[in-house]
């Protein structure tokens, strides 16, 4: 049976918000039963963008991760909603009944990732329903898809095994695994949002030239060389898609004919070492 | 339920479907084009084959449409102002603060029309004064460049021209150097997608963010060109005091000059292009003139000071090493330089460094041979291949004005839509009577004033130079201001100003035709309620605006001409924009005219449609049922890169319309050479040395001059620390999409929700400046200056350096805590804290990103 999957792209996304928007006007004033009633105008984000700064002046990148229902195969929602309303379509689809999920507030509390949203007016819980009512017109993809206009959203309907092989060859991940939740949302790049790194320049003191083309080698707190990088023709150098808070580590930074360097870091976040002077 | 129907329509931020049902509008989305549709163009490079993709893109804010539809916002009857009587007291002093009462529209009109004609009979129609919005709907016929100027032509009225708010250095300054007034100074950008694609190294985005600006309406057409630049592994630097959303998808390398310096960085460039021998000196002797007075200027040996990298560190606090590294990968490299969005255009562009920062931006490209293969003035924006030759109008071409005063309808359209003259106000001709829109107050509040240059000064080089007066010989005051679209003033700088020209006995009567209850409408006395563009009949192409952006739809990836349908009837009692004046326009004794012979809006589409290029290829019956149109590119396509003949030395072979050889002949040798006397790119102005040689403001060659309003301003820098840029801004156009209830609200990087209920602003800076004003993320805060309070709210970034804040202008409302004019403002009105002076005093134009503000905790 072939099941509906979402790929979005961390270093494709730049925050248009065209995917949150097109979200809104197909839910705003619109009820599709049986699948949901409209949305409110304001409050709720079906479509849920997280923005990431990581490091420091004038170091820096920004990631943006769009969050919507994650559309688990083990869903906690459809676990502990009363009278089945919540349920997973055998497309992979995970829809709540607004009838029967009517005044269950409870629901919104299940979701380890929050994308479930309390509509007041209605007493109702909401959340991305896949535009599941379009789909089932021909649509080949949900409002958010057809809006993205960087390629970072892309829909997948297949079967499993099909899926699995593009998780592998595209090297997809789930966004917070520990949750075991079976997401069919999957991130590629996801290291921008979750992860850190460590930058900085190298320069020559002498002559005040960047020192491009400089080695500089990252080391784990037990001194064994994990990466090594050359100095871009501005002194640049960053190793990405580090861990978090993940201790200590030491920078050996070398230029032929200048006495070589070492810096030692704990690492919280991503940081920017400023410029390292040889 | 009914059956749904799916109409097209257009926006600002491109062509959209629209899927109505019940009479209700339930969905807006971007075009899928379909197999019927023209084949899309393809480009072969470095052993790729490019095609976009075969749908349109669309903006955020026409995501956001349905919301601001039916906003509760929307004006739905007439309105008058409680305390307002045109027959006894006014009550002037009270607008802005008084309520309104609802009248009928006969009502209304009466008002309205007993006012125009006292006003004229009285103190002739140049005593009228009237001035659009920035663009709130979109559309040829029914809309500001067509209805509007239909209808006050008709009328008679002093316009208040507008500044050349996107193109301002690029107009006042590089326009200098190289002519293309026709274009406001901006260059031609024919067919450099291909020319990029294939021989471009690196792209240097100058103040230049086309993810967040689109070009101009053109949505993310050219986002996925840029990917495929990356893809081939172009480098991509990016300038810009703040990291924006082209350097954040892009930038391999980002430098952030204090605002205002970045000229100190591109003569530090030059610099070390002239010391190092990193320049194109066969063209420099070919194609230019007056470089080496310019040469002797950067290493100094005109005033003591060479402009090395160390200097300019000074000025710009960027390192003098990384200066001079990006001097010499530049030089090495054939590099696009993407100044501005658009090729051109750019925040650097409205400060008072703007018209010496255009310039510059032309002379380092001419050191690079600028027209070579891989080398130009390129943005990525426009210049996709394009069937240039299919005529179908921009808006600013005057639809069914046919005003070759205010529009560009005499560049070719009133001749093919017109039998018959059409209306026109001899006010508006050079000789009549003017005011600049930067100038409404002082010309309302001290009845006079002085200037140069009307507008746009596309005509001619020398256009600008031309000196003003209001009000003019023999010509009356203003007595009556008929205000066209709610908000603008929010694009206005030191806002205060127009807040004050509204609360005054010497501005008898205000009418405000608006959409919603927002800016400058709560300052009326008769609010008459307007449609949206999808309530009533229209035609347009996406992106297309012609005029000084002639040809702007290669911006996008194919040519769509959308049929705006009436997707749904007027909500309450508002009418379409050309409903209303023809309703005027009776009791005025000219609706004949107005509506030639009382045509309807879609009458009117039906005779563009007749008088463009479309019927060749499709029928009236075909296009009113599909809706739209893509146009085919020929099969013998040919690109022609922009400048490329002028590097070449020969005659020009783009489609650019006032180029030389099409219209002009200013050049000694028809069809060739640059507009300028020498024909060639001057870096010593003959045009400014016949005007004003000893004008420092503007010096004969371009130079870093300090801002006036800046970290050299010692005493006002002590005062206000630090250094606010407002570029255009993401989420909204101009006013478009913001407040109103709209869903652009709710977009975190657009306004932030407080505990009061009320969407905030955002102001951008730097964590240190945060912190030494105990300032956290989302904490609303008070920006200040002489000029002004606004109430924002702030956002902790490391996307601005220490010193620097940075916050979209073009709020689209106007919400004063206290007394209007005199109370600090919650709406995100920044521009009441930019200057209001001009660039320079024979620049006359703005310069909202040189201002000084302190911030505190609010």
């Amino acid at each position: 049976m072939e099941k509906w999957n979402l790929i979005i792209d961390v270093a494709r996304c730049q925050d248009c918000n065209d995917c949150f928007l097109a979200c809104k006007d197909e839910y705003f004033e619109n009820d599709f039963p049986p699948y949901a009633v409209a949305q409110p105008r304001h409050g709720h984000r079906w479509m849920n963008i997280m923005r990431k700064e990581r490091g420091q002046y004038p170091k820096v990148d920004v990631a943006y991760l769009p969050v919507p229902c994650m559309h688990c195969d083990d869903a906690p929602c459809v676990e502990k909603a009363k009278g089945g309303a919540v349920y997973k379509r055998d497309d992979g689809i995970v829809i709540i009944d607004p009838e029967k999920a009517k005044g269950q507030k409870g629901i919104v509390d299940t979701c380890p990732y929050g994308v479930i949203w309390w509509n007041e007016e209605k007493s109702v819980p909401q959340k991305c329903t896949f535009c599941v009512h379009l789909l089932e017109e021909g649509w080949k993809e949900p409002r958010c898809v057809q809006a993205c206009p960087t390629g970072s959203l892309r829909v997948i309907h297949a079967e499993d095994s099909e899926m699995q092989k593009i998780i592998k060859s595209e090297n997809l991940e789930v966004y917070q695994p520990q949750y075991k939740t079976r997401p069919r949302v999957y991130y590629k790049n996801l290291f921008r949002y979750t992860r850190c790194f460590i930058a900085g320049s190298v320069a020559l003191r002498d002559t005040d030239e960047c020192a491009a083309g400089a080695k500089v080698t990252l080391r784990n707190g037990s001194k064994k060389a994990i990466a090594e990088t050359e100095a871009n023709n501005y002194g640049d150098f960053k190793f990405d898609n580090l861990e978090e808070n993940s201790g200590k580590y030491s920078l050996d930074v070398a230029y032929p004919g200048y006495e070589k360097k070492t810096l030692e870091i704990d690492l919280k976040t991503s940081i920017n070492v400023e410029t390292i002077f040889l | 339920m009914g059956k749904v129907e799916k109409f097209t329509n257009g926006t600002t931020g491109g062509p959209v479907f629209v899927y109505v049902q019940d009479g209700r509008i339930i969905r807006i989305t971007p075009m899928e084009l379909d197999e019927s549709d023209a084949a899309s163009w393809f480009i072969e490079a470095r052993d790729r084959k490019f095609s976009p993709p075969r749908k349109t893109t669309l903006s955020p804010f026409s995501f956001a449409w349905r919301s601001m539809i039916y906003s509760p916002k929307r004006l739905l009857y007439p309105l008058k102002r409680v305390d307002f009587d045109p027959n006894g007291n006014r009550n002037c002093t009270k607008r802005g603060e008084s309520g309104y009462e609802r009248i009928s529209w006969d009502e209304a009109a009466d008002i309205v029309t007993s006012e125009i004609k006292r006003v004229k009979r009285e103190y002739g129609p140049a005593a009228i004064m009237t001035t659009p919005g920035s663009h709130h709907l979109w559309g040829n016929i029914g809309y500001r460049h067509s209805t509007y100027f239909r209808f006050m032509n008709l009328v008679g009225y002093t316009y208040t021209d507008h500044n050349p708010d996107s193109w301002e250095g690029w107009h006042w300054g590089a326009m200098h150097n190289w002519g293309f007034s026709w274009r406001l100074g901006v260059p031609e950008q024919y067919d450099l997608l291909e020319d990029a694609l294939k021989n471009t190294e690196m792209i240097v985005f100058w103040s230049s963010d086309p993810e967040a600006t689109s070009g101009i309406y053109a949505a993310f057409e050219s986002t996925c060109r840029r990917f495929w630049l990356k893809e081939l592994g172009v480098k991509m630097v990016s300038i810009d005091p703040f990291y924006n959303h082209t350097a954040g998808l892009f930038a391999d390398k980002w430098f952030a000059p204090r605002p205002d310096t970045g000229n100190a960085m591109a003569c530090a460039i030059a610099f070390v292009w002239i010391t190092e021998d990193l320049y194109d000196k066969d063209y420099i002797e070919t194609r230019t003139v007056g470089f080496d007075k310019w040469k002797d200027y950067i290493l100094g040996k005109e005033d003591g000071i060479p402009k090395t990298p160390q200097w300019a560190e000074l000025e710009t606090e960027i390192p003098a090493r990384e200066i001079r590294a990006l001097a010499r990968e530049w030089g090495a490299k054939k590099t696009m330089l993407a100044a501005g969005g658009l090729g051109g255009w750019g925040g650097a562009c409205r400060s008072a460094t703007g018209a010496e920062w255009a310039r510059l931006m032309v002379s380092l490209a001419a050191m690079q041979g600028m027209g070579k293969p891989g080398s130009n003035i390129w943005s990525t924006t426009q210049g996709a291949p394009c069937n240039t030759e299919f005529v179908f109008p921009g808006y600013a071409e005057g639809g069914i004005s046919g005003d070759v005063d205010n529009s560009a309808a005499g560049f070719r359209w009133v001749y093919r839509m017109f039998e018959q003259k059409v209306p026109r106000s001899n006010i508006n001709a050079p000789m009549g009577q003017h005011i600049p829109r930067l100038r409404i107050p002082e010309c309302i509040l001290d009845g006079k004033y002085e200037w140069r240059g009307k507008g746009f000064c596309g005509p001619s080089i020398q256009a600008q130079f031309h000196k003003y007066k209001y009000p003019a010989d023999g010509y009356p005051e203003i007595q009556m201001y008929y205000r066209y679209g709610g908000s603008f003033i929010g694009t206005m700088n030191e806002t205060n100003r127009y807040v004050k020209a509204y609360k005054t006995e010497r501005l008898p009567f205000v009418v405000n035709q608006s959409i919603w209850f927002e800016g400058e409408a709560k300052f009326a006395d008769i609010i008459l309620p307007a449609c949206t563009n999808f309530e009533r009949w229209d035609i347009s192409e996406f992106a297309s605006c012609s005029g000084y952006i002639p040809d702007s739809y290669t911006q996008c990836n194919q040519r769509v001409i959308s049929l705006q349908k009436k997707c749904i009837e007027p909500l309450g009692e508002s009418k379409s924009d050309y409903e209303i004046f023809a309703f005027l326009a009776k009791r005025l004794g000219f609706y004949e005219v107005f509506t030639d012979g009382g045509l309807t809006d879609l009458d009117w589409v039906r005779r563009m449609f007749e008088a463009s290029d479309l019927p060749k290829y499709i029928s009236w019956e075909d296009f009113f049922k599909k809706g739209y149109f893509v146009v085919p590119i020929p099969e013998d396509y040919k690109s022609t890169p922009a400048l490329r003949w002028f590097a070449e030395d020969r005659k020009v072979d783009t489609p650019d319309w006032g180029a030389p050889g099409s219209t002009s002949s200013e050049q000694a040798e028809f069809g060739k050479g640059l507009q300028t006397t020498s024909g060639l790119i001057e870096f010593e102005s003959s045009s400014l040395k016949r005007f004003d040689p000893s004008d420092e403001e503007r010096p004969l060659i371009p130079k870093y001059i300090p801002s006036w309003e800046g970290h050299h301003t010692t005493k006002l820098y002590k005062k206000y620390p630090l250094q606010l840029i407002s570029p255009h801004p993401r989420f909204s156009f101009h006013t478009v999409g913001d407040a109103k209830e709209s869903w652009m609200n709710e977009v975190k990087d657009h306004r932030v929700l407080k505990e009061d209920g009320y969407y905030y602003w955002i102001i951008r800076i730097n964590t240190k400046d945060a912190e030494e004003r105990g300032i956290r993320d989302n904490d609303l805060v008070k920006a200040f200056n002489d000029r002004g309070e606004v109430i924002l709210a702030a956002q902790v970034t490391e996307r601005v350096p220490p010193g620097t804040v940075h916050s979209y202008e073009s709020c689209a409302d106007y919400d004063p805590v206290g007394k209007p004019g005199e109370s600090a403002d919650r709406s995100g009105c920044v521009n009441i804290l930019t200057p209001g002076r001009y660039i320079t005093k024979n620049a006359c134009g703005q310069a909202p990103n040189s201002c000084l503000v302190e911030i505190e905790k609010y």
